[in-house]
């Protein structure tokens, strides 16, 4: 074929620099929020930093391991009980709420060796369960005083200015901490494993990709995130009810913000989050009817824009502002499709089998 | 004492086996998991509250209103959703359907609001008559009825598959679509008449929900559990399986909750992850694999 030149593999393009370095950016202007935001924009913005953490956090499971789990609540409820029971036991506030959430993703691990053996629906519904089942255990802790909850004494001793400054910048790391290690993650041998595994587990396995290895490690990320946004909720909010924390609602957020935003792609859940923390502002007043919303928002994404709003644009436009994939740039083919590259990884354009 | 209790466990594993087995017949069918199923079998209680107030009729009446609308429901949903989730792979169809579900509870709520609402004033004596066995052990009648319409139910899903020409239809289509297909049957027609046999089981078992307990609009996600965990428990795409599952599962709730006031559920969840957990570690394929190889290489 004449006219195409020399064909090369691409990670970093100039879009993808300057959107990263725009982003890194951004966190070091965000990183002296509280000395410039109110206190209402200060605690705004540590909701919203939450929300990125469990949008990316179900993104990495569903969109790049491709588990769909129905019971991430139950890392997120955890990880709240698991600060409060800490603090109770004079460990310092934040220092509860840090190794909570190390505590309850090292429990991650044994209960992968169960929850990874089951399959699609089974995973979904199955996680679910070890939900309900964490939650009752939960209420057995005469401390809880079952449903009317307790609150973590410990934060109240902190002034409220103080304490919203400590949450903003927790969780700021927490956010940072989380997207960087999806970043590398899926930068590394690892991200090219789990979406093989995704788009076609038995062909990833056969072409010799440890499929129990990779899942695993999304797993154990996903419940160490979700852990932390439940533990940083807390913080937020100080009281512990375990009906909401261990609500089947976060996992809707959760759906809502990855599907929306985008499956399989690095950038989606952000966009997401964004959507849903102004969807969640403007409409959170009004109740049932903003949840009526949310879910037929999940149903009609799921079967007409499975791809979600950046998967949309991603391939319409071949943008691609965070280098997790790969591109094959072919001089040649560039002139007639106007620069098109093809992008690979993180794309979710093959029908599965059945 | 416990006689009596294991009694209990078992009438109410009926109910079980019920709710269950519109959701086994599905993804034994479809190999789909319909993540709304218990927020559908609360859909139909509700609209058979609805037609048993509104025109004072029995709610056995009332089915003949409701069932006709579940079918059609399950029609509906298997032309819009499933089939349309499915051609994006195998896990998007467990996104609409926890989509419509959050979608259904809620607008349930905005409906019927947080009040509960029962049958059981509907069917008079049924809903609290029983027959004492022996002095300690007593069956209630409605509790009979859901186990005989459980039995019956699944017994029917049962007939109608291995003796049926849509029946086999069904089972050729589960087989392989294409090859079906070629054999002159429509699988998209297939699927859908699946999917409103399947919701009609779900309207039915809705009805006893509604008769034996009062319902409120959030019930959906726990009745989906209690399902699920009758089909795994008794081992998925197995119809007497889920009656036995549904059974087990009755049981431990109730000798559960004769240690503590949360074992009732403790009890459940927990038979479910021993037994599941027994299924993937022991026998699981593995196992099977390995049994294989060492007969193979046995002369």
């Amino acid at each position: 074929m004449t006219g195409i030149g020399k064909v090369s593999v691409q990670r970093w393009t100039p879009t993808s620099i300057a959107a990263t370095s725009c982003l890194a950016g951004l966190v070091i202007v965000l990183a002296f929020g509280p000395y410039y935001l109110s206190p209402y924009l200060t605690d705004r913005l540590t909701i919203f930093f939450i929300y990125v953490i469990m949008a990316a956090m179900w993104n990495a499971l569903a969109g790049y391991g491709g588990l769909v789990s129905v019971g991430q609540q139950a890392f997120f409820g955890l990880g709240a009980y698991a600060a409060i029971r800490l603090s109770y036991w004079d460990v310092g506030a934040y220092w509860s709420l840090v190794l909570g959430t190390l505590i309850v993703g090292a429990f991650s691990l044994p209960l992968s060796l169960f929850a990874l053996r089951l399959r699609g629906g089974e995973f979904a519904i199955g996680m679910w369960v070890v939900a309900e089942l964490a939650h009752l255990l939960v209420n057995l802790d005469p401390r809880v005083n079952g449903e009317t909850g307790i609150s973590m004494i410990a934060l109240d001793a902190f002034p409220p200015e103080t304490r919203l400054a400590h949450n903003y910048w927790l969780a700021l790391a927490a956010m940072t901490l989380f997207m960087a290690l999806v970043f590398l993650l899926l930068r590394s041998r690892v991200g090219a494993s789990v979406q093989a595994i995704r788009d076609n587990e038995e062909a990833a396995a056969s072409v010799g990709v440890r499929v129990l290895a990779n899942k695993r490690l999304i797993f154990v990320l996903a419940a160490f995130g979700c852990a932390a946004a439940g533990a940083l909720w807390l913080a937020t909010l100080i009281s512990f009810q375990p009906k909401t924390y261990f609500s089947v609602q976060w996992t809707a957020y959760m759906i809502f913000m990855a599907l929306v935003g985008g499956l399989g792609t690095f950038e989606g859940p952000i966009l997401g989050a964004v959507i849903f923390f102004v969807i969640e502002t403007m409409f959170g007043g009004q109740g049932v009817w903003y949840l009526v919303g949310l879910g037929a928002a999940a149903l009609l994404f799921s079967l007409f824009l499975p791809r979600g709003l950046w998967g949309t644009i991603e391939d319409r436009f071949g943008i691609r502002l965070l280098p997790v994939g790969y591109r094959l740039r072919i001089p040649g083919l560039d002139s007639t499709s106007n620069g098109k590259v093809f992008a690979s990884g993180g794309q979710k354009d093959s029908p599965q089998n059945r | 004492m416990w006689a009596n209790q294991i009694l209990q466990g078992v009438l109410l594993g009926g109910y079980y086996a019920l709710i269950a087995s519109g959701l086994s017949f599905m993804f034994g069918v479809m190999r789909v998991i319909n993540l709304a199923h218990g927020s559908l079998a609360v859909l139909a209680a509700y609209l058979l509250w609805t037609v048993a107030e509104r025109w004072d009729i029995s709610p056995f009446l009332g089915l003949l209103v409701v069932l006709p609308i579940m079918a059609l429901a399950g029609f509906v949903l298997q032309r819009t959703v499933l089939e349309r989730s499915l051609r994006s792979g195998l896990l998007v169809p467990l996104l609409s359907t926890f989509g419509l579900a959050v979608l259904l509870d809620n607008l349930l709520f905005e409906t019927y609001g947080a009040d509960t609402v029962s049958l059981a004033p509907n069917i008079g004596d049924l809903a609290f008559d029983s027959w004492n066995i022996t002095d300690e052990i007593t069956a209630g009648q409605l509790a009979l009825l859901t186990f005989v319409t459980a039995v019956v139910v699944l017994g029917g899903l049962h007939l109608f598959l291995e003796r049926t020409p849509w029946g086999r239809a069904i089972r050729a289509t589960t087989e392989d679509p294409d090859t079906a297909e070629l054999v002159g049957i429509n699988s998209r027609q297939i699927y859908a008449i699946a999917a409103a046999i399947a919701l009609v089981t779900v309207g039915i078992a809705g009805t006893f929900l509604a008769m034996r307990a009062a319902i409120d609009p959030y019930a959906g996600p726990a009745q989906l559990i209690f399902a699920f965990e009758a089909v795994v428990i008794g081992g998925a795409g197995s119809l007497w399986g889920t009656l036995l599952g549904g059974i087990v599962l009755g049981v431990a709730q109730n000798l559960g909750s004769q240690i503590s006031p949360q074992g009732f559920l403790i009890g459940g969840h927990a038979v479910f992850l021993v037994v599941l957990g027994a299924r993937l570690f022991i026998s699981g394929p593995e196992l099977r694999l390995r049994i294989r190889a060492l007969l193979r290489s046995s002369p």
